[in-house]
């Protein structure tokens, strides 16, 4: 066999293991748009689950997984920040620079479901929040740290240095030059790291089960101390946990959802190329 | 004033800086602290090989080999069909697509990456383990093989867009050496290109197979969880991750059962801990 039909038919095989990942997933995001599009009426997002979660509507989760993201970010965006400075501006000592990195790496790769434990162990038992939104947003937030520090890193490393000198020589001190010069240019980056640690944080079940997500809660959480429904955990129970639920609002639920976390990407995906295009260096 | 201002902000600074190994030793201590109060009632070679998992029987029973077995079975079965598609998915992209369809392809991946595992876990239930139970004329769907498809997909976008940023970092003179010595591209690929990427691609394929052991939802939903020792793929099973998700919520605080738990959240920590170590010292192994 010459070299030239070689390459064809590798080349061709290549091809198949790319379509082999492509098409399943545009299969599947089709199959629930067309499902789940059915179910999508205004009463749907705004009605309580009624009868036994077969029928109604998915309010509460949706609130639920809003507020409880809401309150992950909140925590997470400002360490998660102070961290991607530290790592992008002051650090100078290789070692710990490079044990910070580990312990990130590490981070990310914790399972989602030990996250869980330890927000059960460390939230809701040690300092007795108990299941609330507390508990949850603050085991969201540790675990979606990594994502949030890595691309402000970038971002904060991608702002030129020449930009820095330029400020130090005006006089302007190390914290000034980082707050206005350096943020300033690299807020699209940050961001899109934020919005993705949404998009993350609001499809996540594991880490939610024991420190927050109620089976069934018909009225609206009212302080941050109470347990509240989420989408996520909502579709795993009508689709495992609860017999004879209608299909549509199984395919509902799971189209909410999958809209909710696109919508984040998506967003996120438009800041990116828009800062991209528009980089004044 | 201003110097002061100035103080109390960088210390913030340098505390979030070392927030994220705070957090990675308070974890791996509170799993420490639950855990270990297990080994007051059972020995640890006694939880980590025994074979049986009767959390709740009187006295229980809490060793965890069948579902190590479930969990290795399944990450095996991803890694089979995950590595050679995922693999070869980030060649096509990386040296092969024209660079009109590579934005989109990648788009899919990221897609993909972005579906909720309780999503790819709810699909999985209603097409494929229908489909694997009619195609393997099964009793249940619900088996190691449909967790391993399912897994696979969630394995290959970290496989591949880390092993394309393998191959892409190759340095452009290896490719064109080898094509000014006359050979073709995919020998250019296959002699030179994935030779030099090779410690990036296992990386990706180390972190892959990570995320599939830590996976929880989909295969919760879809293995069937079983706790017995496997002796077939077309068997349901029971993994690690699935058995604290399915179980914690019953268990009582302080019990047997509640720390076996904990120990097990310890198990999928060190593992996770040695797979990010390996990988992370593969990717930044000093290049040529």
């Amino acid at each position: 066999m010459n070299s030239k039909k070689t390459e064809k038919i590798a080349f061709f095989v290549l091809f198949l293991a790319t379509l082999l990942i492509i098409l399943p997933v545009g299969l599947v995001v089709c199959i629930i748009i067309q499902k789940g599009f059915p179910a999508m009426t205004w009463q749907f997002l705004t009605d309580i689950p009624r009868q036994g979660m077969r029928a109604g509507g998915i309010f509460p989760a949706l609130v639920g997984t809003i507020y409880i993201v809401f309150g992950a970010i909140l925590f997470a965006l400002p360490i998660g920040l102070g961290a991607a400075i530290y790592l992008s501006e002051y650090t100078k000592e290789h070692f710990l620079n490079r044990l910070i990195k580990l312990a990130i790496v590490n981070l990310a790769g914790v399972p989602s479901v030990v996250y869980g434990l330890f927000g059960f162990a460390f939230f809701v038992i040690f300092f007795k929040f108990g299941a609330s939104i507390l508990s949850g947003s603050l085991t969201l937030a540790i675990m979606i740290l990594p994502i949030i520090i890595t691309a402000s890193r970038e971002a904060l490393e991608s702002v030129p240095y020449s930009f820095r000198e330029v400020s130090y020589s005006l006089g302007a001190s190390k914290w000034q030059t980082i707050r206005h010069i350096v943020l300033g240019n690299a807020i699209p980056g940050i961001l899109t790291g934020t919005i993705l640690g949404v998009g993350r944080a609001a499809g996540e079940t594991a880490p939610i089960l024991f420190t927050v997500a109620a089976f069934y809660l018909p009225q609206l959480p009212k302080t941050i101390f109470d347990q509240a429904m989420a989408l996520p955990y909502h579709l795993y129970v009508i689709s495992t946990q609860v017999p004879n639920v209608d299909e549509k609002i199984r395919y509902g639920t799971a189209l909410v959802l999958l809209i909710l976390v696109f919508f984040m990407n998506l967003v996120a995906i438009v800041i990116r190329t828009q800062f991209r295009k528009k980089k004044k260096w | 004033m201003q110097k002061f201002k100035e103080f109390i902000i960088e210390k913030l600074i340098l505390i979030s800086g070392l927030a994220s190994i705070f957090f990675v030793i308070l974890i791996f201590l509170f799993l420490l602290k639950e855990g270990l109060a297990l080994f007051k009632f059972v020995n640890p070679g006694q939880f980590l090989f025994g074979k049986n998992w009767y959390p709740i029987s009187e006295p229980a029973q809490l060793e965890i080999l069948p579902l190590i077995l479930g969990s290795l079975l399944v990450t095996l079965g991803a890694a089979v069909i995950s590595i050679p598609i995922g693999v070869g998915c980030a060649i096509f992209i990386a040296e092969v697509s024209p660079p009109s369809i590579k934005e989109i392809l990648k788009a899919g991946i990221e897609l993909l990456a972005a579906i909720p595992s309780v999503v790819l876990g709810f699909i999985g239930m209603v097409t494929l383990v229908p489909w694997v139970k009619n195609i393997f004329q099964l009793p249940t769907g619900l088996t190691a093989v449909s967790g391993s498809i399912m897994l696979a997909f969630m394995a290959m976008p970290t496989i591949v867009s880390i092993a394309e940023d393998a191959l892409y970092s190759v340095p452009k003179s290896y490719k064109e050496g080898a094509l000014a010595l006359g050979s073709t591209k995919w020998q250019a690929i296959y002699r030179v290109l994935l030779p030099a990427a090779s410690s990036g691609i296992f990386a990706a394929v180390m972190l892959g197979l990570g995320r599939v052991i830590g996976e929880t939802m989909a295969v919760m939903m879809i293995t069937g969880n079983a706790a017995v020792i496997p002796k077939s793929i077309l068997q349901p099973v029971r993994t690690l991750t699935a058995t604290i998700a399915a179980e914690m919520g019953e268990a009582v605080v302080g019990s047997e059962h509640y720390f076996a738990l904990f120990a097990i959240g310890i198990v999928l920590f060190v593992v996770s801990f040695m797979i990010n170590v390996t990988a992370d010292l593969f990717l930044h192994r000093k290049k040529i």
